[in-house]
């Protein structure tokens, strides 16, 4: 019944419609308005372009305002300062060019509508003009490039000698986390060893591979360098810790990395942002499959002391399943002995 | 083919021109046409019904992004199982609309709806040729494309969903029946058709290249080709140099899915065993396939900045500003866009040193980019502006390229993409400065030529509603994006519930699709005007906007070989609009300097005595040709 009601409903709409349509169409021919070069409907127009102008540009200030703190995300690390300020610094420059040649792209039509007496300037080239306004651009590009070059080289040069190893995971659809425990080199991996006891295809007859541990966070030291190594077993993923301003691809068969230094623990910024709930939080940014919505790991930052406590207390791999060392050669064998028992 | 090309030197060709009409049926009129015009007519046709599907997708998407806790049963008769027990759309048919959305719009509506359209259409009758170089290369063109089409549209159906791995389909996902399953069938079926779709995109590129260089009229030198002209000639050049290698990164990819290769994949475990292969390259697949990529972020906006130049111009009775400088940024953007392409990989774990030269290279981009922008303004600047919806949809299209093509500035700065790579900011980007401002192109360009196309007008009232609801549309849609992307939202998300950082936000997101689907039902109103004016519309005049090029001197419905006689000869450029003295405010193309000594310019007196001599060669010819009848 409701469908039969709304079907008559949009029918009798669409025949308002239509004879509105017929009717102005007929009064156009009537009055000879369309013999004419514009019409009435030029100065409309020309408003139009005027009130866009002041109506979404007054909606974009007081939401941009309004919101500043909703979409300016916290900031918790060394280089996202550098890169938050050469994104405010572009804001500003672009901002800038953004509402002068929108004013003038829109007032120009107002101001220069169409009217019969006037004849439009023939003004075909200014090569002055032209070279300044290839020059401007591209010092001030010029300057904004260099500024983001530095940032990208310091950024990308490689992690120092220190910096704590964390290795991250991706697979359809969570991630792993290895620490490479005391000795801070991660043991090697082969995927072929993957299975469902060693999701990250570790290979235990590496020695370096023994005090290696897995944990349900990633918690990090304040103040600290760390090195994300990051590696995918199955399809494409991407590490992206928005806090941290870190985004790195996570690649089958290439791994990658990311360094950085993080600068406030997580207690510092539950207490910052009065919101005893907050976790730095980690997502995937790469198209993995269905599960790519849900990829999320917590990162959390941690005094150094507390992080050295933390550290002591992780069990390695082999030492909560030592059946991942039972098929070793027999020096293995016995090395990884050692270290099982060193932690009982 | 044969008697048009005849008939472009003999006087005597018009009855036997005539002749050649007589013989077309439906079949060869319509559907194997061979004539540029009709060929343009069904480009454009076809991209209106891919546009339809397109923008359909994105709305059943923006339903899920919007109103996450909508029960959607009732799409149920049209999606069937993809809608769960619960009414709840399913994740993997979510990325099958994404991607599928933007395969469609790229592809089939702003490459091959708005090239082969205009191209199709415009270049003889803008060069003043009978038609294209190959007609029947011009209809391969066509039918190769339609196929493609019919191969894709087959995949929405089929009972694993189409690709689902974004339209850039990076492999290993899309590579891997395992991983999802739009990856098995609809990928394969993805791959076939964006085979033949190269091969209908070369077989119109090499057509459009040779039609420009070899068949322009008498006196139509390069340097009074008009803006559009040039457009589509360099977007064929970059079609042509950039879609062989999105053909060879497919190919390989047909090799690793169905004959065991390695060269995208490596090291991998999926669906609890490991696979044989290494040492392949995911990011190998990645620099294949945006060294195309990128370029056709050129090919779908060229043509559409070719056009604005044109209506800009016409329509402000003014000639374009700094038309050299216009060309010279054209082929400046021609030559970059292929040297850029890494912008999108920069955190894909490629070298970082690469980053920073790709960096340098992209930003360079801007330039030519920003010349273009400052001469529209300048072009409007002390004109005597007439809002035809052609007009109004040009103007839309500079604005979407400046506020798209700013915030290419942040990410194409690789120290501030990492932060924005891949979240809504991106989304926001290419949305506005290549989706709206092509998709404005597209519709400046139908609402100005159709005149030509069908011989009626469009109503323009219709035109200015159609433009406002899309104008403004757009920017409630696409520009909310930037708050949500710089709060960091990733793409291509079903839900942005698991995430504390993104757990917000629900009423922007709300607003956005409430206003996508305000847009997209304005469209309704084009396709209305459209289809009612071909029938119904007013009668057009010949030279309805009162421009100079030469397509405003063929008949009202030109037959195939555009004009009845000669082709007109082209004595000046395309842009004397307003010219101090002439007592008009426009003079054609084919009006002689020697015409209006009134209101040539000191340089162009030199020209009227070279002019002479041509007209004198000319009438010699006609002489010789009246003898010949008697």
């Amino acid at each position: 019944m409701y469908g039969f009601l709304i079907a008559v409903g949009i029918l009798l709409l669409i025949s308002i419609i239509w004879m509105v349509y017929r009717i102005q169409t007929l009064v156009s021919v009537v009055k000879g308005s369309d013999k004419k070069v514009a019409s009435g409907s030029n100065k409309v127009n020309a408003m139009m372009f005027v009130l866009f102008l002041v109506g979404t540009g007054g909606l974009m200030f007081w939401y941009s305002i309004k919101e500043f703190d909703n979409y300016n995300l916290p900031l918790a690390s060394e280089h996202g300062v550098v890169t938050d300020q050469l994104f405010w610094i572009t804001m500003a420059v672009t901002g800038i060019i953004f509402i002068i040649t929108h004013i003038l792209l829109f007032w120009f039509p107002y101001r220069y509508q169409y009217k019969e007496d006037r004849k439009a300037a023939f003004y075909p080239d200014n090569n002055k003009l032209e070279v300044i306004w290839t020059v401007v651009p591209a010092i001030v590009l010029a300057l904004l490039v260099i500024g983001g070059w530095k940032a990208w080289s310091d950024i990308t040069k490689p992690a120092p000698e220190n910096a704590h190893v964390v290795e991250l995971m991706g697979y359809q659809f969570a991630w792993e986390i290895r620490y490479p425990g005391m000795d801070n080199v991660l043991g090697a991996n082969d995927y072929r060893l993957t299975n469902a006891s060693n999701v990250s295809g570790v290979d235990f007859s590496d020695k370096n591979a023994h005090d290696d541990f897995t944990t349900p966070m990633v918690v990090i030291p304040k103040g600290e360098p760390v090195l994300f190594k990051i590696r995918a077993r199955d399809v494409l993923h991407s590490v992206f810790a928005p806090h941290m301003r870190l985004k790195m691809d996570a690649v089958p068969g290439m791994p990658t990395k990311f360094w950085f230094v993080a600068t406030k623990t997580t207690e510092e910024m539950r207490a910052e942002l009065n919101d005893p709930e907050f976790e730095y939080e980690i997502a995937c940014t790469e198209v993995c499959g269905k599960g790519h919505f849900s990829m999320r790991k917590v990162i959390n930052v941690v005094e150094p002391a507390e992080y050295r406590k933390w550290l002591a207390e992780q069990k390695p791999y082999i030492v909560n399943n030592p059946a991942l060392v039972e098929n070793l050669s027999p020096e293995m064998k016995e090395l990884a002995d050692i270290t099982i028992s060193e932690h009982k | 083919m044969a008697t048009a090309h005849t008939a472009t030197h003999s006087a005597s060709a018009h009855d036997h021109h005539d002749d050649h009409e007589h013989h077309d049926n439906f079949i060869t009129k319509y559907i194997f046409t061979t004539d540029h015009k009709m060929i343009g007519k069904q480009f454009l046709v076809t991209g209106i019904f891919w546009a339809i599907i397109g923008g359909l997708l994105s709305i059943i998407f923006r339903l899920q992004l919007g109103f996450p806790d909508m029960e959607l049963y009732w799409l149920k008769p049209l999606l069937g199982g993809w809608i769960d027990d619960a009414g709840k759309l399913d994740p993997n048919f979510y990325l099958a609309l994404v991607t599928m959305h933007g395969t469609i719009m790229v592809f089939f509506v702003l490459t091959a709806g708005l090239s082969g359209t205009f191209s199709n259409f415009l270049i003889p009758l803008q060069i003043g040729a009978r038609d294209m170089a190959s007609g029947f290369m011009n209809m391969l063109s066509y039918w190769f494309f339609f196929l493609s089409g019919v191969i894709m549209f087959i995949s929405l159906f089929i009972e694993t969903g189409p690709a689902s791995g974004g339209w850039v389909v990076y492999p290993p996902l899309s590579a891997l029946e395992q991983a999802m399953p739009g990856s098995g069938l609809g990928m394969t079926m993805w791959l076939i058709a964006m085979t033949f779709f190269i091969a209908s995109s070369l077989l119109g590129g090499i057509n459009y290249i040779t039609t420009v260089i070899n068949l322009r009229t008498k006196g139509m030198s390069f340097s009074r080709l008009p803006l559009t002209i040039w457009a589509f000639f360099l977007t064929a050049v970059i079609g042509l140099l950039s879609f062989p290698v999105l053909f060879s990164a497919a190919l390989l990819l047909v090799f690793d899915r169905s004959f065991g290769t390695s060269f995208y994949l490596s090291d991998i475990y999926i669906g609890g065993e490991a696979l044989p292969n290494t040492g392949g390259s995911p990011v190998l697949y990645q620099h294949l396939f945006w060294f195309l990529g990128h370029p056709e972020v050129y090919i779908v906006l060229l043509p559409a900045l070719g056009i604005t130049s044109e209506i800009i111009s016409v329509n402000s009775r003014k000639p374009i500003f700094g038309y050299k400088a216009m060309i010279i940024s054209m082929l400046g953007i021609t030559i970059l866009s292929f040297i850029v392409w890494a912008h999108h990989m920069f955190v894909s774990g490629m070298n970082p040193f690469l980053g920073s030269i790709f960096m340098f290279l992209t930003l360079i981009i801007a330039i030519p980019s920003a010349v273009k922008v400052f001469n529209y303004l300048t072009t409007l600047w002390r004109g005597n502006l007439i809002f035809t919806p052609g007009m109004l949809f040009s103007i839309g299209l500079v604005s979407f390229f400046i506020s798209g093509g700013l915030t290419g500035i942040f990410l194409g700065n690789s120290a501030i993409d990492i932060q924005l790579h891949d979240t809504y900011f991106v989304v926001a980007h290419f949305h506005l400065v290549m989706g709206s401002a092509s998709f404005f192109g597209l519709m400046a360009g139908v609402y100005h030529w159709f005149p030509k196309m069908f011989g009626r007008m469009m109503d323009a009232r219709l035109g200015y509603i159609h433009f406002w609801l899309t104008f403004i549309g757009v920017y409630m849609v696409f520009f909310p994006m930037h708050y949500i992307g710089i709060a960091g939202f990733p793409r291509r998300y079903y839900s942005w519930t698991n995430f504390e950082f993104s757990n917000m936000y629900t009423d922007l997101n709300m607003f956005v699709s409430v206003a996508a689907i305000i847009t997209f039902g304005a469209q309704l109103i084009f396709l209305f005007n459209f289809f009612y004016s071909m029938y119904r519309g007013r009668i057009a005049s010949l030279n309805p906007w009162r421009a100079n090029t030469l397509e405003w001197t063929t008949p009202l419905h030109p037959k195939h070989g555009n004009w009845p006689g000669e082709i007109p000869t082209v004595y000046r450029w395309p842009y004397d609009y307003s010219k101090p003295g002439a007592a008009e405010d426009f003079i054609p193309q084919t009006v002689p300097l020697s015409a209006t000594p009134e209101s040539n310019l000191p340089h162009e007196e030199e020209l009227v005595k070279l002019e002479k001599a041509i007209i004198a060669d000319e009438e010699d010819v006609l002489v010789a040709n009246e003898s010949k009848e008697s």
